[in-house]
């Protein structure tokens, strides 16, 4: 077992990546070269690690260089007639020869020749010391054979599949590194642990003229760790995968699964032989990988394949042919999507081209020359070509796909691809006629909902209290949403309860940070689906037949009790079910327990083997005898059991259960194996509540809201993970376990990451029966649902960590200054954490005393406390500065929080009295982030989640943004504000590494801090954000945390502080990161003895947010969602601000007390200054005096793991160590600018920009800013031409007085949070195709942009404009999700738009020439109205804007239009959030009422 | 929660008291009753906190924004029986408490907490209109048999909760009629008996054995209750009061509290005491010792008797009107207070403690008490003596300075009890089935404390019965 809470799964990688092809299929070497270039100029998109030398890998596909290995001396057939490929072989020569003999074994048992053993020429004196450290022996093998090219394929595959299952199953030492990249007739692979310009150098075969190829497809990896790995550098033998998959658990599961069921035409018996599938111990790319090679060796196409595997979205709001929904709809049946962002170049060596996911979350741009060479990569300007040369300027698009024949010497466009592969059978008269639909199936008989008299025994049973009931099935029912709480979660994880909990309780849902992102599962429902099949799925995926069909499909898994009866009143042979009763006697304990499921395990595999279609687990057979088994328990255990058998595929699960209410146990039910539940205890209770008039709806239309608040609570536990499909959900098991023992785990949840261990069966076991006690033989005669005080303080319920006692202690201490009180606040917190309540509760500490004199004084100590982020708006402009002053005179730092700062508090008068926060924090809202917030900030931070919901967004409803909250914003009064789930500019970990360069380059003073929130993997999550170049990386644990949400998200998303604290540490110091940056920790940190606990874990700095609140009043009312604070803090109402009584002078006593308190223990350890603490895991020992049944179950070695290397890596931060590349190209702006900056004349520049010039414009705004103030300069004082594609977030930022004019194109992030500045595009002069029908910009454009213009002569990728709130643009064209979030400023588009433009726009106004009348069809008209124009003031504007473009860019276009205009007028429609179409509304009424006013009480006037 | 918003729109609104030239007249209740929905719309200001500091400081732990929300839906009877899980009692303690939940109310921050207490009994009231309170048959009887010794409200609790647990209990009260302090101690200007006559009625429909003027030691022995019961439960209060040691004590016209007080309900309930044997206040000049609870109630008692002056001496030094730093909110609030009784016109004087009662004629005169100065010392208040003096009329003097344990009878000192330092009863010696409950486990203190205590030894007893059950 690991020692160390660092598993090796949870690496993540993201990356550059690229093909160049002839189309013709010209071979040479200039191709191979190309491609090796592209690499280079994608270097920014990789990282390094410790050593600066060493890359996380980088590779190149071509097609086998014959002439190249003929000439190398090797005697060889024609070509196409053998294969060959590298083999990454131990150091050891015995080994070597080992594997060698082996491979040679194998080829002869396959009757293939081998030909020769090469030795691969390598130059390894270029190569970092930890690449040089796993460096494999390279050497290659030639196999020849008669057979033709395609059965040699095949043969290849087997030979590779079978020496790779021999050498992981042998006993070899060093097998972990023997690899093959590729072993192919037509395709070879050179890759290794390189930085992008090393591969060429390391291999000198690459650099040879006589290298030739049509095709050179190439990769460069940003991996999250470094730990040395060559052979998950890609491509890898069919792809490139620039993403994650997040469904991988899960996809890898079923594909074992299905491998029983599988016959293939084509490798007959030797189809075993390619088992297992997928490779294990390999990344979630290389799985990809494994996958797709099979489902092509077996007899698929590359596209079909791919279409299976990576499905474009085919709901009803995707505008693609019938027949190609058939399409997709038929395959999803057997082949549940590898979901995730992705963008995938593949090639075998004939075809080539790239796919996109559905939600398009990666960029890939191409370019077609005309003298027919095709260019293809994650950025545009990778290859440079003069205008006259090129033909096509496109990118991908979302689930689209693009395909080179370079035998044929065409390019295939996507709808041809994906017409070919719908015509291949009639599917949808396959799926007409075979798939069934729930709600079309008849009702025979209608189940009742009640449960009668036996409802109280059930709600004792499965543990329901009052607030299960009230506080949330109620609402549900009511409101058709989950509701919202505030003040995160202060009481106990399952594990420390003293309560009985649901297993359910002792899992926590993962979600996406950084490396991939979270989706918006309402504003971007157009990818998000809930259908699933069960049915009769004994299928053999390789072939495709009518049959597979025979499913009965649900669009949400929450099924009704008639729906049940449904099912089982089919009488059709493939529809059949059995039930099995998921109850035990509970007398018999753990025992018996252990039997039942054992038996449920059994009588499923029985049911399989007699061809049964449906297993419904069932607890409704409860009795004074029986007791039921939970049902999570039964479900994973019969799911695994069946996997493991193989049988899995062949059976669809059914949970009757009484004990699901909440969404999360819904979720956890589908990730770990049900296909669709029944939760009869819920609808009993509706049943039971409309009854006795509790809830005055009728009853179904309460059950209907209440399964509609689950699927919608689903969908946003799926998007959370990035994850769309709830068929790629279904079996992925996203969730940690806290608290669950080894045993349990590898019993019945296996897979899922488990850390600090915990309970097993019999202490379950006695838990229930502790509740099947209570329910049948109560202890006091009155039988009454308890109160469990989960959500709020009870005192018969759980413990909370903030209770009256501390809550009012603490309050006293501060307010009257009392130490003495202070220290008894602290005794009464501590106890109560030691009960315990918390992780740290478990600690005790190793001492060894030493004077307090000699440790550091309380001053620097406190420079370490920090305020969490709570944005004015959240709380009131009183409380908000309160904690600034208090922070600022303790030298601590206090956190605007998501919602801007007011300018006014930047100027500094007194400062005893400053009520500036020194960390600025951009969020995914970006709201008023503006050049002149970033530079008035010491500390910009990027916040990626928070602990109170970890992969959401948030909203603040229009009716909380008054007038001030509105303009320190930079939007609208009145108009509601969406935070988007995901930043639009980190989908990966290099776009974040991409918005710490434009956050440094605009304020090179500020450091950069990462806020991430605890989970299982956060350590490599954190390493990437190191190498990312963050200063400080901030560990928020799920308890704590401030902001209203959801009640499942503060309760079951994130894992405690502890857990993640310690493996980002571990997990850094063990990369040698650690030195690189400061870690924060906050989550329920109040005490000294808190501090130092996280301080020996890791952690240098605490953020404090909770607390600060109470000392300044704060009683925890959660109410803070309700504008209804009566302490005046979590409020904008006037009066009950008034009540506000908190003072800076309190929080000051508590960081002083809290400092005191911290060197005192600092002394009983023995540590003089508080550096020397950081990361001391070694002086904590893990308590052995609890008195707590299942806490003593609790391990914590992994967590108090002293990192090996700890003593020659720096296990702190040291100052000097992160280093980023200083923005070279405004270095030289600013200093060509000289004369603007200093006297505001107006200056002109000129220049040259490549893509890897990046974040232009930023340093030269923020210097600008600095010296101007936020108005800047006079407009177009600086103007600046660029030539050629720059490279991401040019004019990111750009402020007023400067001007950005650009001939070429540009990448993703143009105008970044413009801030005044003036931006155009244009194609470069000379070019022969139509700039509307090109693609010019990229991505996410004008993303949280305030101010200024943007005109493009040319077509924008997706999410043009997202979140604008400010910024005017003209554009000709934009991809998908135009205008998203929009809440201000103006965008004109002449031409086309994707899907799902408008979607969650609330301010602003697009205006949209829609040539061809449907653009209805691509506007999401959930906020927005679409009108024509009919306002002379709208008509005028729109003139002016577009005059304005063609003026700039000379678009031809624009010209058209205006000079056209009677023939365009009516082709516009103007595109109106209804909010602020009211708002303009209201305007003008008010205007109006004014004048009638005037007119009224002024005769003179109205005449 | 009612309404979000109620507590700032709405205002707090006490019911208030009968004027005082009108109430002095009578013995009848003092405090006004609000219509419902006034009290309704009291009930809405109630925020259901995040954390209840209501809830925690009510030694019941009282469910009170649950069911100030039930009160504000007018769900009457989930709102009794919410109000009934914690407290057997409501309609007692809605009289009678001094609100400790209202003092730790969020709202009482800003001086306008809910009217909690006010909201109980009106909801206890409307039940008992609304005929929702009503007796609870025990669906089977476990055979097992309690005696309740004692029926005050400790003493009641024990007993309604194990007779409906299914258990048979037996009362036994020394006095003419059950209650206890609540019957014989509290005037009825504060709580009218019928309450209680009516809440006992209840229980004895429910099953429970009431044997008035049994003494219990006395008329049945110690051995004789150990034979015949299962369990015992002492919940006889804590009676012995504190008594004053100065020259002239046994002067005639020296009274204890609760001999004053007992005896007006008495007659109030419709007694025969013959005229010697009264204790009148009339045209006296009343000086009631102890400035606490009792206290006031002897001040109310007495100017109802037409006394020609009352007045309160306390030895502790006034209380200050405002919360003082060191003892903030939600702590209990050391703060003056002032009893209905203490507006209808007596002298309230601080910092004296008696030195002695002086004579004159076989009966008393006059008392002679010396001014005292407090100090803090360690967070404790040390008296110093001033010199000064004091000399007030008196013909008639009420000591009312508290109660110091339960009193030694013969029923506690034949049965195997030990007892703490401060001669309350800890418990029975090893195996004995004995609980205690009440003031005589806790010394003296509010009914709520009663109630809860009654509650936990109830909860005990039913362990221990259903123990021996499973044997």
């Amino acid at each position: 077992m690991e020692k160390s809470l660092y598993r090796p799964e949870n690496e993540h990688d993201n990356c550059g990546i690229g093909f160049v092809a002839h189309i013709h299929g010209n071979q040479s070497h200039d191709i191979v070269e190309r491609g090796l270039q592209i690499l280079i100029n994608l270097t920014h998109r990789g990282a390094e690690s410790a050593d600066n030398k060493t890359g996380d890998g980088a590779g190149i596909l071509t097609q086998v260089p014959h002439d190249f290995f003929v000439r190398s001396g090797i005697t060889l057939p024609a070509p196409g007639s053998y294969g060959t490929g590298l083999l990454f072989l131990p150091r050891d020569k015995k080994q070597t020869e080992q594997c060698k003999n082996w491979l040679e074994e194998i080829i002869t048992q396959e009757k293939l020749n081998l030909l020769a053993f090469r030795k691969v020429p390598v130059n390894n004196s270029i190569l970092g010391e930890i690449a040089l450290t796993s460096e494999p022996r390279i050497e290659q093998v030639f196999i020849g054979s008669d057979e033709e090219q395609d059965e040699l394929e095949r043969k290849l595959y087997i030979v590779r599949k079978q020496i790779e299952t021999k050498v992981r199953n042998s006993h070899l030492k060093d097998k972990d590194i023997f690899y093959i990249p590729s072993l192919s007739s037509r395709t070879i692979i050179y890759k290794g642990l390189f930085t992008p310009d090393q591969l060429r150098d390391y291999y000198p075969d690459l650099q040879h003229p006589d290298f030739k190829s049509a095709i050179a497809l190439v990769h460069s990896r940003f991996s999250t760790n470094t730990f040395p790995s060559w052979d998950l550098a890609q491509p890898f033998r069919f792809i490139a995968h620039n993403g994650e998959i997040n469904t991988i658990r899960g996809n890898r599961l079923w594909m074992h699964a299905r491998e029983s069921l599988m016959r293939s035409q084509l490798f007959q018996e030797d189809l075993p032989k390619v088992f297992p599938i997928i490779e294990p111990g390999k990344s979630d790319s290389a799985s990809l990988d494994n996958a797709m090679e099979f489902l092509v060796r077996t007899g698929r196409d590359i596209p079909h394949a791919l279409s299976m595997l990576i499905p474009e979205s085919w709901n009803d709001k995707n505008p693609i042919p019938k027949s190609l929904k058939s399409f997709y709809e038929y395959h999803s049946t057997f082949m549940e999507p590898w979901d995730g962002p992705a963008a995938i170049l593949f090639s075998d060596g004939r075809y080539v081209g790239g796919t996109l996911d559905r939600n398009g979350l990666r960029p890939s741009r191409y370019l077609i020359t005309k003298n027919d060479l095709i260019i293809m990569g994650s950025e545009t300007g990778v290859q440079e070509f003069p205008a006259e040369e090129i033909r096509e300027k496109g990118r991908l698009k979302p689930g689209k796909l693009l395909l080179v024949d370079t035998r044929l010497g065409i390019i295939i466009p996507n709808d041809e691809v994906k017409a070919t592969l719908a015509r291949r059978y009639p599917y949808g008269n396959w799926l007409k006629k075979n798939r069934l639909e729930m709600e079309q199936i008849e009702v025979i008989n209608r189940k009742p909902s009640g449960l009668g008299d036996k409802l109280p025994v059930y709600l004792k049973s499965f543990c329901y209290s009052k607030e299960d009931i009230e506080v949330l099935i109620k609402p549900m029912a009511e409101q058709g949403k989950e509701p919202i709480n505030s003040m995160g979660n202060d009481a106990p994880m399952a594990v420390f309860s003293d309560k009985p909990q649901r297993i359910f309780n002792y899992f926590r849902q993962l979600f996406a940070q950084v490396t991939n992102p979270p989706i918006d599962p309402i504003r971007e429902g157009l990818v998000m689906s809930l259908t699933n099949y069960i049915g009769s799925i004994q299928k053999n995926i390789l072939e495709e037949s009518p049959e597979h069909a025979r499913l009965i499909k649900f669009r949400s898994p929450i099924i009704t009790n008639t729906d049940l009866g449904k099912i089982k009143d089919l009488r059709h042979q493939m529809f059949t079910h059995v039930t099995l009763p998921m109850v035990y006697p509970v007398n018999t304990g753990a025992k018996g327990l252990k039997k039942a499921i054992d038996t449920l395990c059994k009588k499923a595999e029985e049911a399989v083997n007699s061809e049964t279609n449906f297993i419904i687990l069932s607890d409704r057979d409860i009795s004074e005898d029986m007791a039921p088994v939970p049902s999570l328990l039964a479900v994973s255990a019969v799911h695994h059991h069946l996997i493991r058998q193989k049988k899995r595929m062949q059976v669809g699960l059914i949970v009757e259960t009484g004990e699901a209410r909440e969404v999360t146990h819904f979720a956890q039910l589908l990730a770990y194996g049900a296909s669709i539940i029944n939760p009869y205890v819920p609808f009993a209770i509706l049943d039971e509540m409309v009854r006795q008039g509790e809830i005055n709806i009728p009853y179904s239309q309460a059950r209907k809201n209440y399964i509609k608040a689950i699927d919608k609570g689903i969908l946003k536990i799926m998007s959370k993970m990035g994850i769309s499909t709830l068929r790629s959900y279904f079996g992925a098991q996203i969730f940690e376990a806290i608290g669950l023992g080894e045993e349990l785990i590898d019993r019945y949840f296996p897979g899922t990451p488990s850390q600090i261990g915990g309970i097993g069966i019999t202490e379950l076991a006695r838990e229930i029966m502790k509740t099947h006690q209570e329910t049948f033989f109560p202890h006091n005669g009155i039988s009454y649902l308890p109160h469990k005080g989960i959500y709020s303080y009870q005192w018969e319920g759980e413990k909370h960590a903030w209770n009256p006692d501390t809550i009012a202690l603490l309050q006293w201490s501060v307010r009257t200054g009392n130490y003495d009180r202070f220290k008894k606040f602290t005794a009464a917190a501590d106890a109560h954490t030691r009960t315990p309540v918390f992780i740290r509760g478990l600690l005790d500490f190793r001492e060894n005393p030493i004077p307090q004199e000699e440790v550091e004084g309380i001053e620097s100590i406190m420079k370490r406390f920090v305020t969490g982020a709570m944005s004015y708006g959240s709380i009131s402009k009183e409380a908000h500065e309160t904690i600034a002053i208090a922070v600022n005179r303790i030298g601590g730092r206090s956190n605007t929080g998501e919602g801007g700062e007011d300018p006014a508090r930047f100027i500094v008068k007194e400062p005893h009295e400053n009520r500036r926060s020194a960390i600025k924090q951009v969020a995914s809202g970006r709201f008023g982030v503006t050049t002149h917030y970033l530079i008035n900030a010491d500390e910009i931070q990027i916040k990626i989640a928070q602990g109170a919901k970890p992969g959401e967004g948030g909203q603040l409803p229009g009716y909380k943004v008054n007038k001030i909250i509105a303009r320190v914003r930079h939007s609208i009064p009145g108009i509601t504000l969406i935070s988007p789930p995901p930043h639009h500019d980190i989908y990966s970990i290099e776009d974040l590494a991409q918005l710490i360069y434009d956050l440094k380059s605009t304020n090179p003073g500020a450091y950069i801090s990462v806020k991430l929130v605890s989970e299982n993997g956060i350590g490599t999550v954190a390493a990437g954000v190191s190498k990312a170049h963050a200063d400080l990386i901030v560990i928020s644990g799920t308890e704590g945390g401030t902001g209203a949400s959801p009640v499942s998200s503060i309760k079951y998303a994130g894992a405690p502080l502890e857990t993640g604290l310690a493996e980002t540490h571990q997990t850094l110091v063990r990369n040698n990161l650690r030195g690189r940056v400061r870690l924060q920790a906050d989550g329920q940190l109040k005490t000294g003895r808190d501090v130092v606990i996280a301080a020996l874990l890791g952690a240098e700095e605490f953020g404090f947010a909770t607390l600060p609140l109470i000392t300044l009043g704060c009683v925890m009312m959660r109410k803070c969602h309700m504008n209804t604070c009566p302490a005046g803090i979590a409020t904008q109402d006037k009066e009950l601000r008034k009540r506000f009584k908190g003072k800076p002078e309190h929080l000051e006593n508590y960081f002083r007390f809290l400092a005191q308190e911290v060197r005192e223990y600092m002394a009983l350890l023995g540590f003089r200054t508080f550096e020397e603490m950081v990361g001391r895991s070694d002086r904590l020992v893990q308590r052995k005096d609890i008195n707590h049944e299942k806490a003593r179950t609790v391990n914590l070695s992994r967590l108090l793991y002293y990192p090996e290397n700890a003593d020659n890596f720096p296990t702190h931060f040291v100052p000097g160590l992160q280093k980023i590349k200083e923005n070279e190209l405004d270095k030289e702006l600013i200093r060509l600018s000289e004369r603007a900056l200093q006297r505001k004349e107006r200056v002109w520049i000129s220049r040259e920009i490549h893509n890897t010039d990046r974040a232009t414009g930023t340093t030269l705004s923020g210097e600008i800013i600095r010296l101007y103030g936020e108005k800047g300069l006079p407009p177009d004082t600086i103007e600046c031409t660029f030539y050629g594609s720059a490279g991401q977030s040019f004019g990111a930022f750009l402020c007023r007085g400067v001007t950005f004019r650009i001939e070429g194109d540009t990448n993703d992030y143009l105008g970044k949070g413009l801030s005044g500045g003036k931006i155009i595009v244009t194609p470069p002069k000379g070019i022969t195709y139509k700039p509307e029908e090109n693609i010019i910009i990229g991505n996410t454009v004008l993303y949280g942009a305030t101010a200024g213009y943007l005109f493009v002569n040319g077509v924008a990728g997706e999410r043009f404009a997202v979140r604008n709130s400010g910024a005017y643009a003209v554009v000709e064209g934009v991809g998908d999700h135009g205008c998203e979030y929009m809440t201000g400023g103006r965008v004109v588009v002449l031409g086309k738009t994707g899907r799902n433009f408008a979607a969650g726009m609330s301010g602003g106004i697009a205006y949209v020439l829609d040539m061809e009348g449907d653009f209805a069809y691509y506007c999401n008209q959930e906020l927005v109205e679409i009108a024509h124009l009919q306002d002379y003031d709208e008509v005028s504007e729109l003139q002016e804007l577009i005059a304005e473009h063609w003026h700039n860019t000379g678009s031809k276009l624009a010209e058209d239009v205006l000079s056209n205009w009677e023939a365009y007028f009516s082709k516009f429609v103007k595109v109106t959030p209804l909010e602020y179409k009211k708002i303009l509304n209201e305007q003008k009424l008010r205007e109006i009422n004014l004048k009638l006013k005037r007119a009224e009480f002024d005769p003179d006037f109205a005449e | 929660m009612g309404d979000p918003k109620g507590f700032i729109n709405i205002s707090r609104k006490e019911a208030g008291y009968r004027p005082v030239n009108e109430r002095i007249a009578d013995f009848s209740e003092v405090e006004q009753v609000l219509n419902t929905r006034d009290r309704i719309l009291q009930a809405s200001r109630c925020m259901a906190c995040g954390v209840p500091f209501c809830h925690w400081a009510c030694s019941t732990h009282s469910r009170i924004p649950e069911w100030q929300d039930a009160l504000y839906r007018e769900q009457w009877e989930k709102a009794i029986n919410l109000l009934h899980l914690t407290n057997d009692l409501p309609e007692i303690t809605g009289r009678v408490c001094p609100a400790l939940c209202e003092k730790a109310c969020v709202l009482a921050i800003y001086e306008e907490p809910v009217t909690i207490r006010e909201n109980e009994v009106a909801l206890a009231e409307m039940a008992f209109k609304m005929g929702l309170i009503k007796p609870y048959l025990p669906k089977r009887r476990t055979g097992r048999k309690v005696a309740v010794i004692g029926s005050g409200p400790a003493g009641l609790t024990v007993a309604s909760r194990l007779n409906r647990t299914g258990h048979e209990v037996t009362v036994f009260e020394k006095d003419e009629n059950p209650g206890g302090l609540l019957r014989f101690g509290i005037p009825d200007f504060k709580l009218t008996k019928a309450v209680i006559d009516r809440r006992i009625d209840i229980y004895k429909k429910e099953g429970v054995i009431f044997r008035t003027g049994i003494y219990a030691g006395k008329d049945i022995s110690a051995r004789k209750l150990l034979e015949t019961f299962d369990a015992l439960c002492l919940a006889v209060g804590s009676r012995e009061p504190r008594d004053l040691d100065v020259p002239g004590r046994d002067l005639p016209g020296i009274w204890f509290a609760m001999d004053f007080l007992s005896q007006q309900n008495r007659i109030n309930a419709g007694a025969n005491i013959p005229g010697r044997k009264r204790i009148s206040a009339k045209g006296k000049h009343v000086i009631v010792i102890g400035g606490g609870d009792t206290g006031s109630d002897c001040v109310g008692t007495a100017i109802r008797q037409r006394a020609r002056s009352v007045t309160q001496v306390e030895i502790l030094p006034e209380p200050p009107l405002q919360r003082p730093e060191d003892n903030p909110w939600p702590y209990w609030p050391n703060t003056l207070r002032t009893s209905s009784s203490h507006e209808e016109g007596c002298v309230r004087l601080w910092s004296l403690s008696t030195n002695r009662i002086i004579g004159k004629d076989g009966r008393i005169h006059k008392v002679e008490m010396s001014k005292l100065k407090w100090k803090r010392e360690n967070g404790r208040m040390i008296p110093e003596e001033t010199g000064e003096k004091l000399t007030l009329e008196a013909d008639m003097i009420i000591l009312a300075m508290g109660f110091l344990h339960p009193v030694k009878d013969k029923l506690l000192k034949d049965l195997p009890l030990t007892f703490d330092e401060r001669e309350n009863i800890r418990g029975a010696e090893k195996g004995a089935p004995i609980f205690t409950a009440g003031d005589a486990a806790t010394g003296p203190s509010l009914v709520v404390k009663a109630i809860e205590s009654g509650q936990n030894a109830a909860r005990d007893i039913h362990e221990y019965l259903m123990k021996r059950n499973l044997k």
